[in-house]
């Protein structure tokens, strides 16, 4: 398919979830929405930089936080409406994560992990000691109560996030059919053998970190006006750490499709958990999940796919 | 030398106070087929790795075509022209035979040259290289599927893939029967007479001495001797170097 058309199919597919949404026409709909869409950008975003090129990122939070805490700063500084505050967290985010990948891309596995990890922990800590965003206090952002010309200002905030999954996932799948993609796809086989074929692997980890970053801080930019109250313990969860990961691992990380099916299933799984049980079985759903799929299936629900069709090829 | 494709002077590498390379100077002339020798661990691959910019070398320089590689990254040397297979097969396991090939085209062969801009004509020209290798019929299939012999071949078409002037192989030729051997130096045969310089590291004797037309012995780190095949043999240092006092 080519990008262009898989584009217009995915507008396509976000304007019916979004058309059933509104037939169901019920506020809830939106708000458990938008988090499974917000998880759609993020794993799709950490698979960039996680599926692609093999680096895992356990900082996705603090880009997540990163793009909220922009939206924070431009909103006391001087509101902008909410698709101007996302260009601004994505970009951001973006250059910090062109920062970070270029202070810490040298490093390989779990040394790149736990630098990520640092990155993350460091972050937060400035944004706890900075006043202008409301510290440790946090902030609060008092949402319109509705969007002209939509109704609800959740249904607006719903449409962006379908909006910014439209762009993520066709940004993955732009990505992982081009040259970029085979770069991406030598450097996590074999670095070494990926430089002696050309490839400018540098170069290439920070286009990865930058886009992925950019993505991240996306999706975060929305997030102070989806909650109300902005706080770092919160906004720098566990949840969005774990989450960015587990869902393409649980999907599959080498394809676009993989963080996509991740994100429904598991974004979803929490959502009703959170209704029917509690909310602290999310995480511990996660966690179960996660180490199923390790054991049974390394290579998520895709690979679990893909090798099925193999073996029936042979 | 005005011809010198590549010149190597006073290299020196360390590995803290291990020194595996030793002021060693080299010249290899276009359109040459050199034979790279010398007991294991006497720095074959070391100097291999210091030409292509996967090791960096503490004093010496490294030219190549009239151009400085000291201080470039390997991927840029690739693009000038210096390809190299590596002694242990090192393939993409998650990409299929024809996209382990389309990485070096996409990223030397369209880099450079603005060659193959159409994804046909990248396909067609993998397919090209594999049937070359005698990796045809396996395009679609991945390296966990093949032998030793077949990932040896696969690591050379990726090198050749680059469209190297000058072609490093390292030990290509390990583990293979007679007919391979004879099929892999008869491929190299080929690629040198279309003008690719070619230096061929290997213990098997009889192929270095078919193919060279000049040898250089590497003991210790140290090059101890350079010259027509059946002098160098002959000569009393080498003797003692491969078989002992």
């Amino acid at each position: 398919m080519h990008n262009s058309t898989f584009f217009v199919a995915a507008v396509a597919v976000a304007a019916a979830v979004f058309g059933i949404s509104t037939y169901i026409g019920n506020d809830y709909i939106y708000f458990a929405g938008y988090v499974v869409l917000q998880y759609i950008v993020l794993a799709t975003a950490w698979n960039i930089l996680g599926g692609y090129c093999g680096y895992v990122n356990f900082g996705s939070a603090a880009f997540f936080a990163l793009g909220a805490y922009s939206a924070v700063f431009v909103h006391k500084f001087y509101p902008l409406p909410i698709p101007a505050l996302i260009v601004i967290g994505g970009i951001v985010s973006g250059i910090i994560g062109f920062g970070m990948g270029y202070l810490t891309l040298r490093l390989r596995g779990v040394f790149f992990a736990i630098a990520t990890l640092a990155f993350a922990v460091v972050l937060q800590t400035l944004i706890i000691n900075w006043d202008y965003v409301g510290g440790s206090r946090g902030a609060y952002i008092i949402r319109p109560s509705d969007f002209p010309g939509l109704g609800s200002y959740i249904e607006y905030l719903y449409l962006i996030m379908l909006a910014l999954a439209v762009i993520a996932v066709t940004t993955a799948r732009v990505i992982e059919r081009s040259r970029l993609g085979y770069g991406f796809a030598a450097i996590r086989d074999d670095e070494l053998a990926a430089e002696a074929a050309g490839v400018p692997t540098l170069r290439l980890k920070l286009l990865a970190t930058s886009i992925s970053g950019a993505l991240m801080g996306m999706a975060g930019a929305p997030f102070p006006y989806y909650i109300g109250y902005v706080e770092p313990a919160s906004t720098f969860g566990l949840a969005y750490a774990v989450n960015s990961i587990a869902m393409p691992m649980i999907g599959g990380t080498t394809t676009w499709i993989g963080p996509l099916i991740g994100a429904i299933l598991l974004g979803t799984l929490q959502q009703i958990a959170t209704v029917t049980i509690s909310s602290v079985v999310n995480l511990l759903l996660v966690g179960v999940l996660l180490v199923a799929f390790v054991i049974i299936a390394p290579n998520g629900i895709v690979g679990l796919v893909q090798e099925r069709l193999r073996a029936r090829g042979k | 030398m005005a011809n010198a494709l590549l010149v190597i002077e006073n290299l020196s590498k360390r590995f803290g106070g291990f020194v595996a390379l030793e002021e060693v100077n080299l010249s290899v002339t276009r359109g040459e087929r050199l034979g790279l020798i010398g007991p294991n661990g006497s720095g074959k691959s070391t100097l291999v790795n210091c030409i292509c910019g996967t090791l960096t070398n503490e004093s010496g320089t490294v030219q190549f075509d009239g151009q400085q590689m000291d201080g470039l990254p390997a991927h840029q040397r690739t693009r000038v022209g210096l390809a190299r297979s590596f002694q242990l097969p090192r393939p993409f396991p998650s990409l299929t035979l024809l996209d382990n090939l389309r990485i070096p085209l996409l990223y030397t062969v369209q880099a450079r040259s603005g060659l193959l801009r159409s994804s046909g004509d990248v396909d067609t020209r993998c397919a090209e290289l594999l049937q070359l290798v005698g990796l045809d019929g396996k395009a679609n299939r991945w390296p966990g599927d093949l032998t030793q012999v077949e990932m040896r071949k696969l690591e050379l078409a990726r090198a050749i893939a680059a469209e190297p002037k000058l072609l490093i192989a390292d030990e290509a030729m390990a583990g293979l029967s007679h007919t391979e051997i004879e099929d892999i130096l008869k491929l190299l045969a080929r690629l040198n007479e279309q003008g690719i310089t070619i230096i061929l590291i290997e213990h098997i004797m009889r192929a270095v001495m078919s193919f060279s037309q000049r040898l250089v012995v590497l003991v210790s780190g140290r090059k101890i001797a350079d010259g027509p095949p059946d002098q160098v043999v002959r000569d009393p240092e080498v003797e003692r170097a491969y078989l002992g006092q």
